[in-house]
């Protein structure tokens, strides 16, 4: 009887004990209304134990509407958009503004702030050989090429900004190049 | 005598060894003297900032390994591709189409800019490499931290210090005893008396019953408060990625990677192409990057092999640099999960709102493992929304109800609340 009582007593202090334990979640009071039926969008699996998180299937175009990009990426691309590619934004102030706050987000921790290719990252020592943008021959086309497919060691930006924000990137770029002259 | 005899040959011994240590030794200081420095300094210089992009000396990039170059090809060739690789390739050098085709056509930029010497100097570096970088194996041995004592030896020492007294204290008492000293009832017998005394003091009866039950008030509460809170916590991750190096030490902004907090209800977790776009390039951490975790410390050993979790999940070939589309997902544990029945969303956080990450995260860019610094309870979210003043800067759509609404409360700026931001159905529904 004795000993069944001193069972109890730790039962109830490593419940207690364990609530503590900062690498499980807490208990949750009526968990099916914490978690509804409809799968988390950062959920691990969906029926038939796929991935939620997935590449949307080829030609998906957002309901928004993003505007096809079908110059290739090919060196003949390059080219061509560098070429013919022209911004379909107006030159303004409040595109200039968040083309510098998307800049400051996406492009300055290696191109640096001034755009003369001394981030933090080239400070660090983790990427070298960055290029100074003046020393580029760079327009609006190949700017916005590059954000899409990226170039050498540089890889795509187009899953972190859309087309909008690319091309008010490209218009700060513009500046900055114009600055560094 | 004989024991001498050993001795003297010891010495001889240790002798022999440390001469040709020193003769070892000196060869090597010779054969650096042998490097023109400021030539491999200048070089060196040019390369970082010109080729470094797309070569290392010793591992494939965008294009070749250039260690040793020289030995390959001869120096006219080496300089007419690099001031126009374009040129020497129309001009039908077989050599030139053959490493172009290689490295599937990615066109090298040209450097009409550079002088003989440049790349002279260039060119050297990549034959005589780094100074000095070659690492003595016994040093990082001797570098390596030797931990404090674990905590479990301190423990044991304490309670061997405890047992000790006992012990001693107990001799004592028998030496006394048997030194003739009245027998004293033992520590259970004066524990006894004492028990029989408080059993029939009623006043301590009632003041037992009053503390045990705020106890258990305490304990009772204590718990339910904590249902469903998970403040601090910090799931083991599926990679030991770090925030405090990314976000800290290379300054890389949160939205880098959680760029959908801009757009969207969820700040999102980065595909691992967005790891990519830098991992690419770093696929090993510095000689001396440390990450302390709770319970314990990765080196570089360690860290290299989260990096290739990445590029097991990315389907990355790191020898042969592409992509063998063979992708796997990595199952990160959410940290931060607000129950289904609350609604919020990023966006008009982020970009509406312009709040900071960390008023809402903790300083995330110092810590290690990330864990729930806020409670995340509606109280919490009220309290903010309470003392927050809405921004009315670049507002003027709504400028005519922020007016009358300031008008009403009789304040100069509403806060959030006011603006029914502590309305239920603004995040219940």
């Amino acid at each position: 009887m004795k000993s069944l009582k001193i069972i109890i007593a730790l039962v109830v202090v490593a419940s207690l004990a364990s609530c503590n334990n900062k690498r499980k979640p807490q208990v949750q009071y009526m968990p099916d209304m914490y978690v509804s039926v409809p799968y988390d969008a950062n959920g691990v699996t969906s029926a038939g134990n796929v991935p939620v998180d997935r590449v949307p299937v080829a030609g998906t175009v957002s309901r928004n509407g993003v505007v096809a990009y079908d110059i290739a990426d090919t060196n003949e691309g390059y080219e061509k958009a560098k070429a013919e590619l022209k911004s379909p934004l107006a030159k303004n102030e409040i595109n200039l503004e968040k083309g510098k706050e998307l800049y400051g987000i996406y492009c300055a921790t290696c191109h640096g702030a001034k755009g003369d290719g001394n981030g933090t990252l080239a400070k660090r020592d983790k990427f070298n050989g960055i290029p100074n943008y003046k020393d580029r021959d760079i327009t609006d086309g190949s700017i916005y090429h590059v954000i899409m497919y990226g170039k050498n060691l540089m890889g795509s930006h187009a899953s972190q900004l859309n087309h909008k924000e690319r091309w008010q990137v490209v218009q700060y770029v513009e500046k900055l190049k114009s600055e560094l002259k | 005598m004989k024991s001498v005899k050993h001795h003297s040959k010891l010495t001889q011994r240790l002798l022999q060894s440390f001469v040709f240590l020193l003769v070892l030794s000196l060869s090597f200081s010779a054969h650096s003297q042998d490097v023109d420095e400021a030539r491999q300094k200048e070089g060196k210089k040019l390369f970082k900032s010109l080729c470094a992009s797309c070569h290392k000396l010793n591992k494939k990039l965008v294009g070749p390994a250039l260690g040793g170059v020289e030995e390959k090809r001869t120096n006219e060739w080496l300089k007419a591709w690099i001031r126009d690789n374009a040129a020497l390739r129309a001009s039908g050098d077989k050599d030139a189409i053959a490493i172009y085709e290689e490295y599937k056509q990615s066109n090298m930029t040209a450097f009409p800019q550079l002088n003989d010497k440049q790349i002279d100097d260039i060119l050297y570096y990549t034959t005589v490499g780094e100074i000095g970088k070659v690492a003595d194996p016994n040093q990082t041995l001797s570098t390596t931290p030797k931990d404090a004592a674990p905590k479990w030896l301190i423990y044991i020492l304490a309670a061997a210090i405890v047992v000790a007294f006992l012990i001693i204290g107990s001799l004592l008492k028998t030496i006394s005893e048997l030194k003739g000293a009245p027998k004293t009832p033992g520590l259970m017998g004066q524990a006894s008396e004492l028990w029989q005394g408080i059993k029939q003091n009623t006043f301590l009866h009632v003041l037992t019953v009053i503390f045990g039950a705020l106890i258990a008030a305490y304990v009772l509460f204590g718990t339910l408060f904590k249902v469903g809170v998970d403040e601090g916590y910090q799931p083991i991750q599926p990679i030991a990625f770090s925030h405090k190096i990314h976000a800290g030490d290379n300054k890389i902004d949160c939205q880098y990677c959680h760029s959908a907090a801009k757009h969207s209800k969820h700040s999102g977790i980065p595909s691992v192409n967005v790891c990519m776009n830098c991992h690419k390039n770093i696929s090993e951490v510095a000689d001396d990057t440390k990450v302390v975790m709770d319970d314990h410390t990765l080196t570089k050993k360690d860290l290299d092999k989260e990096i290739a979790k990445i590029y097991e999940a990315a389907g990355w070939d790191a020898e042969k640099l592409e992509y063998t589309g063979n992708t796997k997902p990595v199952k990160w544990v959410r940290v931060h999960n607000l129950p289904d029945f609350a609604y919020f969303n990023h966006s008009q956080h982020v970009t509406v709102g312009g709040i900071k990450c960390q008023k809402c995260h903790g300083p995330v860019e110092e810590m290690e493992e990330v864990y729930q610094y806020s409670p995340l309870t509606m109280g919490w979210c009220i309290d903010c929304h309470k003392e927050t003043k809405v921004d009315l800067k670049g507002n003027e759509y709504y400028a005519k109800i922020h007016e009358e609404l300031a008008k009403k409360y009789g304040v100069d700026q509403v806060t959030i609340a006011q603006l029914g931001g502590k309305e239920c159905g603004k995040c219940h529904y």
